[in-house]
């Protein structure tokens, strides 16, 4: 393929004889921000580790740069790895920390502390360089981690969900940090993280992965909103799915009424899943709408409101800034853009 | 409101006072009068006790101790650190095995394993009669200082093997794979990584061997013969044979000023304080 950096051919790892990721094919290219996001033991971060080189893929090829890399060492790739809980040499200061890599390749002095300098300002950690490991905070080592792996120039960063151990407001601040770096380094980065909307902030591509297997791989707003399957839609943000049925092309009954959709190519009569996003449904005065519910519940999130709308037998979640108290009747609309369908799983 | 958890303390307090402190005091007490001060209103102080102590004869055998100790460390390291190592790379389902078998030989009498070694290396011992059978010429090697060497060393060798694999195993791993990462092999990786991180295992280790095998009696009693007294028969044979408690303690006193010296200087090393040297 061209300009891919990485590319992973039909990759199956198992462990203790239990398939951990199945048929993984994929390529990143140059320059790119890849998120692999799914739940715990997915496969991302054993994903990750074969591009690293830490695990071997018991079948096909792992290519970087259009070479095949299976049987290269970690310590001879061109790429390095920020690990999950940072894994900084707590032996060694600061600056030796992030020294580490440049030493092994046995760069003079000065242009070991011109490097390393030059990262420290760039992470906001200059007059850190003396400190020990052990007297920053988390965020600091989060830096110092991302530092020790950058200043080594690889053509691709790997990141084992670095932001986890992290607080709301600095996991945001660093979300964008990161992104902006990548951007201004021009550095392919592979990032895993279960967190959708870390992916969906960050990424240029999304690789959506459930028991090793890629469900969905696309842009941030081609995976939220075109799900290709139950698990994405209700893996990336919340949402109802019900079960429908396809009339004609563009055309679906749910919960026994038909709505006008954007998707054709099903069979007539075959059943599918329907995706609203809570986002896309609004309130209307009772009587209005094109579905009917009663209020079952309502919380304040801030920004909107997240009801529970019963209509039709169905419990419809929705995000609101219109406000119904609880027990009143309301009406649901939706336009035919907010109709999502997808074909059955298995 | 009272904490009365303090009173459990009470019983240890209690059997510190009579097991550790009044002995130490007593030693103190001993090596600081004359022999003759029999009775609480007799009692003569004097220095006489250390003074006699730093002569060339009773010096020497103090250099020869530390000496001795210190090879037989420094040989239990070089044995241990790679026994150690080789324990934690192991599968976990031998490793346990491994470590049993280091810890075996501890189970039996420490007398029983030295007699033992004696009908080894003895001139009519299994070693020479296996030389023998090669059509060898019998070599002596009980009563050496070697004997007494290979007897400290298979004696301690556990206290130097352990404290290392435990640094060793507790290590992270991704810290390890975070150097491979970085360009490191595995030498590189070891000398960088891995050995500075099991410092606080080895000094350990130094220290839980250093410490027996400096005042040590039986091991040199037995596999040494006369060739190399040791301080610690020497204090034995004041207090058994000779009777002199006086004496016998100030080398006691002066003993435990160096050892409690030589741990100040290994602390001085241990950066992490995470090693054994703090326990002195």
């Amino acid at each position: 393929m061209d300009n891919a950096i990485i590319q992973l051919n039909h990759i199956t790892k198992k462990f203790d004889g239990e398939i951990v990721l199945d048929d993984i094919t994929l390529s990143v290219k140059e320059n790119e921000f890849v998120t692999f996001l799914g739940p715990s033991g997915c496969g991302k971060t054993t994903t990750l580790r074969i591009i690293g080189g830490f695990e071997r893929p018991d079948e096909g090829e792992v290519y970087f740069d259009g070479q095949l890399i299976n049987d290269i060492p970690p310590f001879k790739r061109q790429l390095n790895t920020v690990f999950q809980k940072y894994a900084l040499f707590p032996h060694l200061n600061v600056y030796e920390n992030i020294a580490f890599g440049l030493r092994i390749k046995k760069m003079d002095e000065k242009t070991i502390s011109a490097k390393v300098e030059r990262m420290l300002e760039l992470f906001n950690l200059k007059n850190y360089g003396k400190r020990r490991i052990d007297q920053l905070s988390g965020g600091q080592q989060q830096r110092i981690a991302i530092a020790r792996a950058l200043v080594n120039e690889p053509k691709v960063l790997l990141l084992d969900e670095p932001l986890g151990a992290l607080d709301l407001k600095l996991r945001k601040e660093m979300q964008h940090e990161l992104k902006a770096m990548q951007k201004q380094l021009g550095i392919t980065f592979i990032y895993v993280t279960h967190d959708q909307e870390e992916a969906l902030t960050m990424s240029d591509t999304i690789v959506v992965m459930n028991e090793g297997i890629i469900q969905q791989m696309g842009s941030p707003i081609d995976i939220y909103n075109e799900p290709e399957n139950a698990f994405v839609a209700d893996f990336i943000g919340e949402s109802n799915i019900l079960d429908g049925v396809m009339i004609d092309d563009y055309l679906v009954e749910i919960l026994g009424k038909k709505f006008e959709c954007l998707d054709s190519g099903f069979g007539r009569g075959e059943e599918v899943d329907v995706v609203i996003r809570p986002e896309d449904l609004d309130l209307t005065p009772a009587g209005e709408g094109k579905l009917e519910g009663i209020v079952k519940s309502v919380i304040f999130k801030g920004v909107h409101y997240e009801m529970d709308i019963e209509a039709n037998g169905y419990e419809f979640l929705v995000h609101s800034t219109d406000m119904a108290p609880v027990g009143t009747s309301v009406g649901l609309t939706l336009t035919p853009d907010d109709i999502h369908i997808m074909k059955k799983g298995d | 409101m009272k904490d009365r958890t303090k009173y459990f303390a009470y019983p240890y307090v209690v059997w510190i006072i009579i097991f550790i402190a009044l002995p130490m005091f007593l030693v103190l007490l001993y090596s600081v009068t004359t022999k003759e001060s029999n009775g609480l209103t007799t009692i003569h102080f004097t220095w006489e006790n250390f003074r006699s102590f730093f002569q060339p004869i009773y010096l020497n055998i103090l250099w020869d101790s530390i000496y001795l100790a210190a090879v037989s460390t420094a040989i239990c390291l070089v044995l241990g650190y790679p026994a150690a190592y080789i324990i934690s790379k192991t599968h976990e389902s031998k490793r346990n095995t491994l470590l049993f078998l280091c810890i075996l030989p501890m189970w039996m009498n420490m007398l029983l394993r030295t007699y033992a070694w004696m009908t080894i290396l003895g001139n009519n011992g299994i070693l020479n009669n296996i030389f023998a059978f090669l059509g060898l010429p019998k070599v002596n090697m009980l009563y050496t200082r070697g004997a007494t060497i290979m007897g400290m060393v298979y004696n301690f060798i556990p206290f130097m093997i352990l404290p290392i694999y435990t640094a060793l195993s507790k290590m992270d791993k991704a810290v390890l794979e975070a150097a491979d990462d970085l360009g490191a092999n595995k030498r590189t990786k070891f000398i960088k990584v891995i050995l500075p991180l099991s410092m606080p295992g080895v000094i350990s280790g130094i220290i839980m061997v250093f410490m027996p095998a400096v005042s040590t009696f039986i091991i040199p009693q037995l596999l040494g013969g006369n060739k190399s007294m040791m301080i610690g028969n020497l204090v034995e044979k004041l207090f058994i044979l000779n009777g002199d408690w006086n004496f016998g303690s100030a080398i006691s006193i002066v003993m435990m000023v160096i050892i409690l010296l030589s741990m100040s200087i290994m602390n001085k090393f241990d950066v992490d304080k995470e090693g054994g040297a703090r326990l002195w």
